[in-house]
């Protein structure tokens, strides 16, 4: 294990910090405080996690609809998330966003976004913008299975190959597209598909956060060093439905329980390096009472918070106009 | 001060601004051309060579040739827009915009309010449009009426070489997503153009002409038809006043309306297809704010609601004219 106790610790603790946001946006959307839509990312953080570990604020990301889970591991603040999803003036985007639109330019985060598969184009664009300015970063687009199936997501293969740009392209294959099955819904394979267009494709247990920082730790230092883009599909589950408010009839009873029970990254991760030794069950538990603690103030901060002025309505179209 | 093609006047404002900050890229389809193939380098500059020159001066890394894949490279501009470049993206033809609208109207377009005013997008999207070279339906429309239609976008229709080299640096240097219209049946036409670079303010209005009797509004190429319509009129003893209003959005209102209410006789030109264009957004804000002043119905010459024919008589049918503008403002005249 490459990692140290110091990096160990911020591992667990980032994804317990998206399960805890995710449990309790959960619960708040189910009692009515929070309007829209939101998609729950919960049971896939070690993917997010796994890969932003590598990142720095020179780096970039582009998040999806399913967008909470890479905000929180590419640093964005909790509170200005939970605000922008309860919609309150102090949310990261001042509520004029929301949870589907989360972003942190200062710190590389490029959105989540509401439109299957716009990610790849935009990280083409951060990591030509990398590569011509000679800063030295990476550029990640997260994509799910369903995005996967977008020409946007396939042409970007290819024109981060023929301009060789520091580009990997991260499938999170949570097993639906809205409802329906990837084993459907995609043709030919993912990584075949990456090798088709020239680059190297990986499958990782995107439950296993080693196994997922230990590629990401291959192709982002590949990008780095110039060597082009690489394409990681990831397997994992998605404990809730595409949207909450989704009865997730479609999937097998108990599909979803069982994932918890024998595939949860949490456990996973506990597991090994208690057995390992390399941490000590008190202080894992000491981070859950820190982030329960966290998201309980991120939670409270929000409800508190002013909604919008009304000219808000008005600001930020243009610079000048 | 030279004679200069607008083709020589948006080639002049790239490479200035070009030289003028690093962060300025060029990208598109076959914008230098000969990408990886045997013979000639920069074969093309462009469809059109309006960009030719610039991969020799600047460089491949520069000036970036693309596959064909718009939603790709327009979506890439905008992402490098986003983190610190300031792309030039050429989207071959308007009419292409159906494969990439995306990127521009529901990213580009957005970043800024979404995220809070926390994002800066200074993109450019060159785009040819318009009838006139046989080009058929799906290389001839006008579509900027869209474009226009979208909170977050700039829209610009330079109507000459002088225009066309202003309005792109100011479009350049603008932090905001730009869509910057060119007509391709335009590009050789010359006027006196100064060397240096210069910039035109958006949302500011062009009078060509100021006369007592009609106010004509025109946009793109159609400012070029209704002054030669006014030289004709003028002959008759009916005097036009031209408003060019240079960008669609921001829309320069107040000089409109107040042409509007000097002259109380309007006539709007616009090639775009006549249901939701210019011409009837323009009508909707003279009769909301001018109605009063109004001494006649407004006249608006558009094409007719038909896709761009390919047939150089029916394209000659479709597209309104000097000669429909006169008419049309005769009848305005004698209303």
């Amino acid at each position: 294990m490459q990692l140290n106790r110091e990096e160990l610790l911020k591992a667990y603790r980032d994804m317990r910090l998206i399960r805890e946001f995710e449990e309790r946006v959960h619960t708040e959307f189910a009692a009515g405080g929070i309007s829209g839509s939101v998609h729950l990312y919960a049971g896939e953080e070690a993917s997010a996690v796994g890969f932003c570990m590598n990142l720095t604020e020179v780096d970039h990301i582009a998040s999806t609809h399913r967008g909470h889970g890479h905000s929180i591991a590419k640093g964005c603040d909790v509170k200005g998330m939970m605000g922008e999803i309860f919609g309150r003036s102090n949310g990261l985007c001042g509520g004029k966003g929301g949870s589907m639109h989360i972003a942190d330019l200062e710190i590389g985060m490029m959105g989540a976004n509401g439109i299957v598969g716009a990610g790849p184009p935009l990280i083409c664009g951060a990591a030509l913008t990398a590569k011509t300015l000679k800063t030295g970063g990476v550029a990640i687009a997260f994509v799910g299975d369903g995005g996967s199936n977008q020409g946007t997501t396939l042409e970007s293969y290819n024109l981060a190959k023929v301009w060789n740009l520091p580009v990997i392209f991260v499938i999170e294959d949570n097993g639906y597209a809205d409802t329906t099955a990837s084993s459907w819904s995609v043709g030919g394979s993912q990584t075949k598909r990456a090798e088709g267009f020239g680059l190297p494709g990986y499958r990782v247990d995107g439950h296993d956060f080693f196994a997922v920082h230990k590629v990401a730790r291959e192709v982002i230092g590949r990008a780095r060093a110039g060597e082009g883009p690489s394409l990681v599909h990831a397997r994992l589950t998605r404990y809730y439905g595409h949207f909450e408010g989704d009865g997730t009839t479609y999937r097998a009873a108990g599909e979803s329980d069982k994932a918890r029970a024998e595939r949860d990254c949490l456990d996973i991760f506990r597991r090994r390096v208690t057995e390992a030794a390399l941490l000590e069950n008190d202080q894992l538990d000491a981070i859950d009472r820190e982030v329960l603690g966290l998201i309980d103030e991120a939670t409270a901060e929000a409800k508190a918070a002013p909604a919008p002025a009304i000219e808000q309505l008005f600001t930020d179209v243009y610079l000048s106009y | 001060m030279s004679r200069k093609s607008i083709r020589q006047a948006i080639n002049e404002a790239l490479a200035l601004e070009m030289r003028r900050d690093a962060r300025v890229v060029v990208m598109g389809e076959d914008i230098s051309g000969g990408m990886g193939a045997p013979g000639e380098q920069d074969a093309w500059g462009g469809p059109l060579g309006v960009t030719k020159g610039l991969m020799p001066e600047f460089g491949r890394e520069r000036v970036l040739d693309t596959p064909i894949s718009e939603s790709a490279f327009i979506g890439a501009a905008a992402g490098a827009a986003a983190t610190g470049l300031r792309p030039v993206a050429e989207l071959m033809f308007v009419d292409f915009m159906g494969v990439c609208f995306d990127q521009i109207f529901n990213q580009a377009a957005k970043f800024r309010y979404m995220f809070g005013g926390k994002a800066v997008t200074p993109l450019v999207v060159r785009t040819m449009y318009g009838a006139g070279l046989s080009a058929a339906s799906q290389h001839s429309q006008c579509l900027y009426p869209i474009f226009t239609h979208i909170p977050g976008l700039k829209v610009v229709l330079p109507s000459s070489a002088y225009e066309a080299k202003g309005l792109l640096i100011q479009a350049i240097r603008d932090d905001d997503p730009v869509i910057f219209f060119e007509h391709k049946a335009m590009y050789d036409e010359e006027e006196e153009v100064p060397d240096e670079a210069y910039t035109i303010p958006f949302g500011e209005a062009n009078l060509t002409r100021e006369g007592d009797d009609v106010t004509i509004v025109a946009f793109g190429r159609m400012v070029q038809f209704a002054n030669q319509a006014a030289d004709k009129l003028e002959k008759d003893g009916i005097s036009c006043t031209v408003v060019d209003p240079r960008t669609t959005s921001p829309l320069d209102e107040d000089t409109i309306i107040e042409m509007a209410e000097e002259t109380g006789r309007v006539v709007i030109v616009d090639e775009a297809s006549p249901r939701c264009n210019m011409a009837t957004d323009v009508s909707a804000l003279i009769t909301q704010n001018a109605f009063g002043a109004l001494k006649a119905p407004i006249k608006m010459v558009t094409p007719p609601h038909t896709p761009v024919p390919f047939a150089a008589d029916l394209e000659r049918a479709y597209i309104p004219s000097p000669e429909k503008i006169e008419a049309a403002v005769r009848e305005v005249a004698a209303a």
